[in-house]
């Protein structure tokens, strides 16, 4: 904000300087990108608090006498929202119970640090498809293919996981590189047409998904990748040369968190240097913000899109890699992808494809989601895509934030972030 | 822009009006709670994909679980649900971190992440249902599920009139393909002991290779599997997938003279909409043997392993239901017959899965 005075132009009448706390104040009530973020996610959080509400037939009972005694309703509605998102809050950071049990001596620190453990491993495939998608947005390119690009990488990673035999120190890196090149490979296709036939990137990487899902059905089926030990549709395991090793593991075999974590934040450093500080980035960005200039400038458009939905690719490629090379060495199934592709975009969204937010975005939706696997049965399993779906609706929608809130308009306008593609 | 405030105001009144008409319904009485004293056994439960209320095994096993509840105060249970392998593993840990005494891990896919976390808690009672392990603290339920339906296909290949049945699973696992491979047998030993030509579409037992969605949730892609199976003649489809076996039924329901089997559960109860299109079920009781197992930990057991069969009602052949009338009593005595065979082991029957549970 001081930056912001200080770039007021020199020739306006020297502004009498406002105490912080009222600057910080009109911040607070300004539909600023920040502002936005926050109040999205408190939001939602409420209109999940009423969902849970309605849809708790004991807590409905209540409401029906309301006017007899209200206190009833009351109580019962906080009782079920508090513990709701306690047992969240449980299953994502710290349970209780667990401490409990820590201080009593029968469960080890390990158990304690169990569900943050769960948390980030939930969290470090978002982090990496939130990249492959917010890299493309900075190009102003609209990455639906993360999904199709995590399957080719995590085939690519398991092949060389189980294919060749190398000490780890060779044989771990190797795999991750081959997942990060399977990904590039396949997220390029979608840049090449593009720039080749101008076939839209959003149709032509929602299409290759589907390909990618269909190939891996085949693939597992076949006897290269299929188990020679179990019959159902399930890969051979990787080596263990080549599976990420725990982070935690001396604390306990049950802290799945692992290398591919640290993968994420150095990825996501690479990408924030990528874009500020590389020659690259500065195109992606140049051409993001208005291919037209940029053509005119000097810039090989076609050429930006390959590469980037390339680059976007491999880190998608990469989320493949952490999930065939961590929690699921064991074997991959056609299961395992889960939908982390289509999850990076609401990441990204809420990330504002920025590096940074899209690492917090990431851990908070692991939280989400480690949270609601925990807290069952007393809170519905759905309530975490529920929440994540509310939060990323108001992000892509400040005005809707704003109008709610009468919210005032900051000094540039919204910030709404927008694929300029179509 | 502005909404103009009569709107608000307008809105507002209806709103509250909406709001007094629906709550002004009486209080009830004060009720003394803390009536139910804290239980002190805590079964939990972990499920497969599909979700407790699948109309298949996840909801029989979680109705073991209730049986056991009701039948004894002291013991409280609950439930975990997966939506895919992935969730196995935090589900088991995090009913260990919720102080569970006992933990059951439905679906054999689970019982590698049961052994697992078993081997970690040794001061925790597990139990694998449709799965085998070897582990101290786990106890293993499974089903011949082969017997019962070996008299379903018995019971199918008396009942077409094409001359063609077929039978599909969700995945090719031992716990489905046993299934198959009873329906396949029981076939078989109808075309030779009543000298019939009944076709079977789906499994071929020698290869162990057949149709699958590969999934247990994919109602769709069942239907479609169906129908194609009813393009090629069959009037009999025998699901083996849980939830995804609902697209036979419904495949069933929308072509004449088709009928379904269905798998785990009597469908005439949990798809009661669909009775008149079920002719029987392969049943395979995992409430009761679920109850057992629960009852067993409570009273110290721990360990051990159980096989259900007809012969101790672990598996049955559901009732004929709206098809009673249909069946002819010579079949339904023939039935019979083959259950008591195949209680006393008659080999001659060519009853035999390579995916039976060892006797225990």
């Amino acid at each position: 904000m001081n930056v912001k005075t200080a770039a007021e132009p020199p020739e306006a009448p020297p502004e009498r300087r406002e105490p912080f706390m009222t600057l910080f104040g009109r911040y607070l009530i300004e539909a600023n990108s920040v502002m936005v973020t926050i109040w999205s996610l408190l939001l939602a959080f409420a209109i999940g608090a009423v969902l849970l509400i309605v849809s708790d037939e004991g807590v409905r009972g209540t409401w029906s006498y309301f006017f007899d005694r209200p206190s009833d309703a009351l109580s019962a509605s906080w009782e079920v929202v508090s513990s709701a998102y306690f047992a969240l809050f449980e299953g994502a950071v710290l349970n209780f119970n667990t401490l409990d049990r820590f201080a009593a001596g029968t469960a080890g620190f390990g158990d304690v640090l169990r569900p943050l453990s769960e948390t980030l491993t939930y969290a470090t495939p978002l982090i990496f498809t939130g990249l492959a998608v917010g890299l493309a947005f900075r190009a102003g390119l609209f990455n639906i293919g993360a999904q199709g690009q995590l399957i080719m990488g995590m085939l690519g990673a398991l092949v060389i996981g189980f294919g060749i035999s190398a000490p780890a120190i060779v044989h771990l890196p190797a795999a991750v590189i081959a997942g990060g090149l399977a990904g590039a490979a396949f997220g390029a296709v979608p840049g090449v047409l593009k720039a080749t036939t101008g076939a839209h990137e959003v149709i032509s990487s929602i299409m290759l998904n589907n390909i990618a899902a269909l190939f891996l059905v085949w693939a597992i089926g076949t006897g290269f990748l299929h188990s020679e030990t179990r019959s159902e549709l399930v890969t051979k395991p990787v080596d263990d040369t080549a599976a990420l090793p725990h982070l935690l593991g001396f604390l306990g075999g049950s802290l799945r968190v692992n290398l591919a974590l640290v993968l994420g934040f150095a990825a996501a450093l690479f990408v924030w240097w990528l874009l500020s500080k590389s020659t690259f980035g500065y195109r992606i960005r140049a051409v993001g913000f208005n291919s037209h200039a940029s053509a005119t400038a000097g810039m090989n458009i076609g050429r930006t899109y390959a590469t980037t939905m390339g680059t976007a690719g491999a880190f998608a490629g990469l989320a493949g890699a952490s999930l065939a090379l961590g929690i699921n060495a064991g074997g991959v199934t056609t299961n395992t992808a889960l939908e982390y592709g289509f999850d990076g975009i609401t990441v990204a969204l809420l990330g504002r494809a920025k590096p940074g937010g899209i690492v917090a975005a990431a851990v908070l939706f692991g939280a989400l989601k480690a949270g609601a696997l925990s807290a069952q049965p007393g809170v519905p399993v759905d309530i975490s895509i529920l929440l994540q779906a509310i939060i990323v609706l108001f992000i892509a929608a400040p005005a809707m934030v704003k109008a709610i809130l009468r919210l005032r308009t900051p000094r540039g306008g919204l910030v709404t972030l927008e694929a300029k593609g179509w | 822009m502005a909404v103009k405030p009569y709107r608000f105001a307008l809105a507002g009144v209806a709103a509250t009006g909406l709001l007094a008409l629906s709550a002004c319904g009486e209080a009830p009485e004060e009720e003394e709670t803390g009536g139910e004293a804290e239980a002190s056994f805590e079964a939990c439960m972990v499920t497969d994909s599909g979700g407790v209320d699948d109309k298949s095994f996840n909801e029989s096993s979680w109705q073991g679980m209730l049986d056991a509840e009701n039948e004894n105060d002291d013991i409280d249970s609950s439930y975990k649900e997966s939506s895919n392998e992935s969730d196995y593993e935090p589900n088991l840990l995090s009913s260990v971190d919720d102080g569970c005494d006992f933990i059951v891990g439905v679906g054999g896919l689970m019982t590698e992440d049961v052994n697992a976390v078993a081997e970690d808690n040794p001061d925790i009672a597990f139990a694998t249902v449709d799965g085998f392990s070897e582990v101290e603290n786990v106890y293993s339920v499974q089903f011949d599920a082969a017997q019962s339906a070996f008299l379903a296909g018995y019971a199918a290949a008396a009942q077409t009139e094409s001359g063609s049945v077929a039978t599909w699973g969700g995945m090719q696992i031992p716990p489905v393909t046993i299934f198959m491979d009873g329906f396949v047998q029981g076939v078989e030993y109808h075309n030779e002991a009543k000298d019939t030509d009944v076709e079977v579409l789906g499994w071929d037992v020698d290869a162990q290779d057949g149709s699958f969605t590969n999934d247990f949730e994919d109602a769709a892609g069942g239907k479609s599997l169906s129908e194609t199976f009813i393009s090629q003649g069959a009037d009999i489809i025998f699901p083996v997938a849980g939830p995804a076996g609902v697209g036979a039924v419904t495949a069933a329901d929308e072509n004449d003279d088709v009928l379904s089997i269905w798998v785990d559960v009597d469908g005439c109860q949990s798809l009661a909409d669909y009775c008149d299109t079920i002719l029987t079920s392969a049943e395979k009781n995992l409430a009761v043997a679920v109850r057992d197992a629960v009852l067993a930990a409570y009273d110290g057991t721990v360990g051990g392993s159980y096989v259900g069969t007809l012969e101790n009602d672990g598996v049955s052949l559901a009732p004929f239901h709206e098809f009673e009338d249909v069946v002819s009593d010579e079949t339904k005595a023939e039935l019979e017959e083959i259950t008591q065979r195949i209680i006393e082991g008659d080999e001659s029957l060519g009853l035999e899965s390579p995916s039976s549970p060892a006797a225990s």
